[in-house]
């Protein structure tokens, strides 16, 4: 009881933020974080520990009883929204800190405000079963969530990814909405639980996954993504990568308990196949980025596609007569949700630091700020580490389950089957390379070698209290690889609900013991060599050069390292033909002995968002200035609009067509 | 006996490197080197002095350590035949692949570390290289746990044979195309020819370009750790699963040497891919490696 009055109480209190000044705006939000932190996650544990929790707050919405309830997958929900949200309003502090400075009073209360309501908004979204509730907390959190990204109102490209966004979203919620009332229509109640009884399940659950794929970001509905999280400060594009986009996820989660069972191998290919092209797509197109925000943003729909690849592969399996691959599966996708939340968010963090130093996103004016960062350098290298799914890190505990499940499987059916998971196997194995490939491109551009611009002149260590929280991240990043029987434990009780009479055989939970244990030894195997490096280094001379440039001297080096471009050059010959890549540049003429000045640019636009987002976009704003005609702007034209409107129904009720 | 196992490999792994040197050396006429020349350059290496680029960092100094460290234990997980390698759990050889996958993230983290344009170059190939020879191990490995019904290597191996009486056709085949993906994650011909003297057409070499010391000599074991691995692979899918362990571990052995012998013959007698045909190249393995499978899906009476 005391931990609903708790979260009542910080609702109640978070108008005090605007009276607030200073930095005690940041404590005082950090005390209505913590307390919805400490009061959710003490009800999640409790259901995690096998207790029902519901609460009847008495309160109507349209004539609706507002019913919270919460089970493992809500809980599992709470615990991965409170994780980010604790590290992303920690980090906020020292983020915003120079913002003080250019943004009113006001400005900034009403955001630590309205981070606060965006917790809140997606606490209430994982406990409300029911169909108008669900709808206006959903409401709730694409407002909060537009009003955070519009943070920066005074520059034209936060207003414009705002605002795309939040027309995305709506086209989203209609169909959510038209979701919800085939659900009505058709024999069933206005909530999820209404597909079980629905008559047309199939068309509803499309319905619901249209509409939470844009939330989630799926291809080709992912086109506000890349927008958005460059023009959101940085905690917030955290919260909006790590758990906002998530939220798609669990409206799909969510809509799959009730889904009766025998759609689930058509629907389930649906999913896998969507799934797979997020990943291998999204990964192809970060490749491409030279914004680190927006390279990150494309990484977010690459992992939204990994999470679908486990939930599809767990309802296809699952629908084979395979419940331990639906189990694995499962429990590899939901364990993403967790770990992507994880190692995205420190990625953004760190690379918000990088632009609060050096006050730009642009790959190719950095480099060498390992030296001036050493720690953010540090984490962010984990982060990546974690993404493309190396061990000893989390990401390779869930990218391990779907492999295991698939290769465990592989030779237990017939051909299709053993096609659809060599399919799953072999998109995990081009997106996890295809990732390494980026990621190796963007950490040594922006902190190896030397500096490309003078903008990483001024930089420095960012302060302790943004680093903390991503050192928490890293713990956590570490503890998921090297002890993930511990968390995969708490995924299954997730998975559970969608296979109630499965669990995961002992011998499949012990693999992941003796993943955690080989880890382990890897990593001792490394300080021990560490050591002896040292100890070595120690003991001989150790002299320091220049970087050698193969005999030539004349010209610094740093102007003939290695840039962001011309590491993706060679991939973007062999991906051309999807990427939408456009150069310019002149040709070296033939006559030409001494080089004169050359320039060379290429840029990459998203092909989908031309023809699904432009094109369109542009042909209806094309008749909607035909019909713009009427709009003269002279009082006289209008005055006879009136006219002709009242001659017309005067005429209308004469004939009696009224 | 795993132990033992791991040091059968761990000296494989040391003695390729030689025995592809004095293959070349004798093909093209010259006395070559001793068998444990490349042994005693890495001891010699191991005790000298390092020269660090100033534009260097950290990662500069522990990458080829995570790399070493990596191989190492990536070795572990090779069993022989039903004798299980010291590490070994299902699904075993998906963290041994992303393991050597953290290896060359960092290896390329320290090419990059240095600044220099030549070493991004190469950094940048690799990268490219690896990320496409991929598919091809996890093709293989995927058919062979379809046949086997098997997902760790010691399972897979100490199986597959009895499974089918075709298994040495495919054990050959699956050793061919291992043996390729092997020429390419070692940055042998034809991908790469660590012959070449021009910085320009250079893969791994212009990768540790920087590195002296200490590091090169563990970049130098790393690189002979990862012929051990791909020998001891290639020995698990052509040995007769009767032989007892005394001819199981000469089996090995002969197969490290005429790998080792394989590499340097083709490595005297062919020229190097031009290097806009390197994708394609290895691209065409992992057609070759979904031919292996569908051969498999035949033989295991799926299609």
């Amino acid at each position: 009881m005391t931990n609903q009055l708790v979260l009542l109480g910080s609702m109640v209190l978070s108008p005090l933020l605007f009276l607030l000044r200073g930095q005690m705006r940041y404590w005082g939000a950090m005390v209505l974080h913590l307390a919805a932190i400490v009061a959710s996650s003490g009800i999640a544990l409790s259901v995690f520990n096998g207790h029902n929790w519901a609460l009847d707050t008495g309160i109507y919405l349209l004539g609706v009883p507002i019913r919270l309830e919460m089970d493992a997958l809500g809980a599992f929900y709470v615990m991965v929204i409170n994780l980010t949200m604790l590290t992303g309003s920690w980090y906020s502090g020292g983020y915003l800190k120079p913002y003080e400075a250019t943004k009113t009073a006001l400005e900034l209360s009403l955001h630590r405000f309205v981070y606060f309501w965006l917790h809140l908004a997606m606490l209430i979204v994982v406990m409300v079963p029911q169909g108008t509730p669900f709808l206006f907390a959903w409401e709730l959190m694409t407002l909060a969530a537009f009003v955070l990204v519009a943070f920066e109102w005074e520059k034209p490209e936060s207003v414009h990814a705002a605002v795309n966004y939040l027309v995305q979203m709506h086209v989203g919620f209609i169909f959510i909405l038209i979701g919800f009332l085939l659900i009505q229509q058709q024999g069933g109640t206005f909530s999820f639980s209404g597909i079980a009884q629905t008559k047309m399940p199939v068309q509803a659950f499309l319905m619901l996954f249209v509409g939470f794929a844009f939330k989630a970001g799926f291809m080709p509905l992912h086109t506000w993504l890349p927008h958005a999280h460059p023009a959101a400060p940085s905690h917030v594009s955290g919260v909006m990568s790590g758990v906002i986009i998530k939220m798609g996820i669990y409206g799909i989660l969510r809509s799959l308990i009730y889904l009766p069972k025998e759609h689930w191998m058509s629907l389930g290919t649906v999913v896998l196949i969507v799934s797979i092209i997020s990943g291998v797509m999204g990964v192809i197109y970060a490749i491409m980025q030279h914004d680190i925000k927006k390279l990150l943003a494309y990484h977010s729909i690459e992992n939204i596609g990994i999470i679908g690849i486990g939930i599809g592969l767990g309802m296809i399996g699952y629908a084979l007569g395979h419940p331990v691959l639906a189990s694995l599966a499962f429990a590899g996708g939901i364990l993403h949700i967790l770990n992507h939340s994880l190692f995205k968010s420190l990625l953004f963090y760190s690379a918000g630091s990088v632009y609060q130093q050096t006050h730009t996103r642009y790959v190719e004016k950095l480099g060498g700020l390992i030296k001036k960062m050493p720690y953010s350098a540090f984490l962010f290298l984990l982060g990546a580490l974690a993404i493309c799914g190396l061990p000893p890190f989390n990401g390779f505990i869930s990218e391990f389950l779907i492999y295991y499940g698939s290769f465990t499987h592989i030779g237990a059916g017939d051909m299709n089957e053993a096609l659809i998971l060599l399919g799953v196997i072999l998109s995990l194995a081009l997106i996890g390379g295809l990732a390494i490939f980026c990621f190796t491109k963007v950490f040594s551009i922006v902190f190896l070698g030397s500096s490309r611009s003078d903008s990483t002149e001024h930089a420095h260590e960012v302060t302790l209290g943004m680093l903390l929280p991503q050192f928490l991240i890293g713990v956590v990043i570490l503890a998921i690889g090297l002890f993930p029987g511990f968390f995969v434990y708490y995924v299954e009780k997730v998975s559970q609900l969608y296979l109630p009479d499965t669990s995961l055989p002992v011998a499949y939970l012990n693999t992941l013991s003796y993943i955690g244990t080989a880890s382990g030894i890897f990593i001792l195997l490394f300080v021990v060599l560490a050591l002896l490096r040292n100890l070595q280094q120690r003991r001989v001379e150790v002299a320091f050069g220049p970087t050698w440039g193969c005999g030539y001297t004349g010209a610094d080096p740093a102007r003939h390292q290695y840039t962001a471009t011309s590491f993706a050059d060679n991939f973007v010959q062999l991906a051309e033909p999807i990427l939408g890549v456009e150069t310019h540049y002149t040709p070296f003429a033939e006559t030409e002995i001494f080089p004169k000045t050359h320039h060379f640019d290429r840029h990459q636009h998203d092909p989908l968002e031309e023809i699904l987002v432009d094109k369109p976009g542009m042909a209806l704003l094309h008749y909607l200035r035909l019909s713009a005609v009427f709009q003269s702007g002279k009082l006289q034209h209008y005055l006879w609009y009136g006219l002709v409107f009242l001659i017309v129904v005067g005429i209308m009720s004469l004939l009696n067509l009224l | 006996m795993s132990i033992l196992i791991y040091i059968l490999y761990f000296f494989c792994a040391m003695l390729i490197p030689g025995v592809i040197s004095i293959t070349k050396a004798k093909l093209s006429g010259r006395k070559g080197p001793g068998l444990l020349q490349p042994i005693y350059d890495i001891v010699r290496l191991l005790r000298k002095g390092s020269v660090y680029s100033t534009t260097t960092s950290y990662i500069f100094q522990y990458a080829p350590t995570v790399n070493f460290a990596a191989a190492l234990v990536a070795l572990a997980f090779i069993p022989l035949d039903d004798i299980p390698g010291m590490l070994h759990f299902q699904g075993d050889f998906v963290f041994f692949a992303y393991l050597l996958g953290l290896g060359k993230f960092l290896l390329i983290l320290n090419a990059m570390d240095t600044g220099s344009g030549f070493e991004g170059m190469g950094a940048n190939r690799e990268a490219l290289y690896s990320m496409l020879a991929e598919p091809a191990f996890f093709i293989v490995m995927g058919s062979l746990a379809l046949l086997s019904g098997h997902s760790s290597f010691v399972d897979i191996f100490g199986q597959f044979q009895e499974t089918t009486q075709y298994s040495i056709l495919l054990g050959f085949l699956g050793a061919y195309i291992l043996g390729q993906v092997a020429m390419v994650e070692n940055s042998r011909l034809p991908v790469d020819d660590p012959r070449t003297h021009l910085e320009l057409t250079m893969v791994h070499e212009v990768m540790v370009l920087d590195n002296s010391g200490y590091d090169f000599g563990i970049i130098m074991a790393t690189n002979g750790l990862k012929f051990g691995i791909y020998a001891g692979l290639l020995s698990n899918l052509m040995v007769p699963d009767w032989f007892p362990i005394g001819l199981r571990i000469g089996f090995a052995l002969i197969v490290s040497l005429l790998f080792g012998v394989m590499v340097g013959l083709l490595e005297s007698f062919r020229a190097r891919n031009k290097m806009a045909r390197n994708p394609q190249f290895i691209l065409t393995l992992s057609a070759v490696s979904l031919l292996f499978f569908f051969t498999i899906m035949i033989i295991a009476n799926r299609i």
